[in-house]
């Protein structure tokens, strides 16, 4: 019995402290030229779970505004933004962690909204409910999310 | 700074490439409506008014950016499901409301008194030098000459109410003025127009002005014009005012709202209502 609970409490230890080490927290992310170099949790994303994201309204919601023909069983994705099938051809994975998290340290005032980004914003809101927000923000994804969309984006050679 | 550079010029090329493929021009149509006395053609695109003529050539009224069907509502005043309101905003208008039996009709005589109004607000009041949002001037009948409470910016009765009047200008071109009294004010809510609020950092611009035309998922991108307001919305089987409208807006960028009636959005309507200036008044449209 003890001995489940110490090897229980041991298990989870080992699988949370290194990502939560080392995390990198959206205010101490460094770009260069637009580029994250390095992942921001030294965990693998994990390409199902980053279409999943990409394609849920209440996550990065990709497809809102970018085609991306290797989603051809998802109705209605806007054309706003370029299409992503061929991503990782154009740009490296340090390029598009960056973009991801804050498209505007690449391209300069583009309407892609910030994913991994806590501040500064003007009149922030608690979500989508138009209230002032109550405590600190959180970024719209996390950084393990932010790393699973990466991950999927490199899986659209073309 | 060169990669920045030559990342935007990628970019462009690119969005540019596709954009061009599945833009969406504004449908081509003629908005002609079977009303009671006959026929009306509406003005749902019109140069652009001279405060625009960097960014764009030609204003599109948000008709031009629905689906048939929901076009189609709007072409005869017997599938529009908004006229039920402007008949509720003619039982309040003849009804004896005030606190002692006044109404509207007994200062206004008929609601054809209102004609021409709805196209020039919001507009500055001469006596008070206030800017003046047309629920602004039925709230001051309302409580001086009424003796009530005001009404809730966005309540039933004030709705029914501006579908009643605006459907008095119905036809008539939006002109809503810019300058004199009103520059301060309309200065003021084109800054609003152009600020990036919110978590989303989104201004009124990226969306109406850089991308009228494409698709957000299924929803086609329009000017954000107002000349429709208010307007009966499909998806809230209702009434909906422009500062409703503008609320939902702001909400939408995951940023804290204003409040309907406040300075900000008042300025913010006048600034996009002279945005349309040159189109006809719809109100009551249909639009999803």
């Amino acid at each position: 019995m003890t001995r489940q609970v110490i090897l229980g409490a041991t298990l989870s230890a080992l699988m949370i402290t290194p990502s939560l080490a080392a995390e990198i927290a959206p205010t101490d992310v460094t770009y260069v030229e637009g580029a994250i170099e390095a992942s921001l949790t030294g965990v693998p994303g994990d390409p199902v779970n980053g279409k999943k994201i990409m394609t849920t309204r209440a996550l990065g919601n990709c497809v809102a505004c970018h085609p991306i023909s290797t989603m051809p069983d998802v109705p209605f994705h806007g054309n706003i933004g370029p299409e992503l099938n061929g991503a990782p051809d154009r740009w490296t994975e340090a390029q598009l962690r960056g973009i991801v998290a804050n498209a505007k340290m690449t391209f300069d005032g583009t309407i892609m909204p910030a994913f991994y980004k806590t501040g500064t914003f003007i009149r922030p809101g608690a979500g989508y409910t138009g209230k002032a927000p109550e405590g600190p923000l959180s970024p719209i994804l996390t950084a393990q999310q932010i790393e699973d969309v990466v991950a999927y984006l490199m899986t659209l050679k073309e | 700074m060169k990669l920045r550079t030559s990342a935007l010029a990628t970019a462009t090329a690119l969005g540019l490439a596709l954009t061009g493929m599945a833009w969406a021009e504004p449908v081509e149509d003629t908005l002609t409506i079977e009303t009671d006395d006959g026929q009306i053609t509406m003005v749902t695109t019109a140069p652009a008014p001279a405060h625009l003529s960097d960014v764009m050539d030609t204003i599109y009224s948000g008709w031009h950016f629905r689906d048939a069907e929901t076009r189609a509502m709007q072409m005869d005043d017997f599938d529009n499901p908004g006229m039920v309101f402007v008949d509720r905003g003619l039982d309040a208008w003849n009804a004896a409301l005030g606190k002692n039996g006044e109404s509207c009709a007994g200062c206004h005589q008929s609601p054809e008194s209102m004609a021409g109004l709805r196209a020039v607000v919001p507009r500055v009041d001469e006596k008070t030098g206030k800017l003046m949002l047309m629920e602004d001037y039925i709230n001051s009948c309302v409580t001086e000459r009424m003796g009530l409470e005001a009404w809730g910016m966005t309540s039933k009765s004030m709705k029914d109410m501006l579908a009643l009047i605006s459907f008095q200008s119905r036809g008539m071109t939006v002109n809503v003025a810019t300058d004199g009294a009103a520059a301060p004010y309309w200065e003021k809510g084109r800054e609003i127009y152009y600020t990036r609020y919110g978590q989303l950092e989104l201004a009124c611009a990226n969306c109406h002005e850089d991308n009228y035309g494409n698709y957000i998922r299924s929803d086609h991108l329009s000017q954000g014009q107002i000349n429709g307001f208010p307007v009966y919305r499909l998806k809230n089987a209702g009434i909906l005012s422009a500062q409703q409208r503008l609320i939902g807006c702001v909400r939408d960028t995951r940023a804290e709202t204003f409040k309907a009636g406040s300075d900000e959005l008042k300025a913010l309507e006048l600034y996009v209502a002279s945005r349309g200036n040159g189109l006809s008044v719809e109100g009551v449209s249909v639009r999803n």
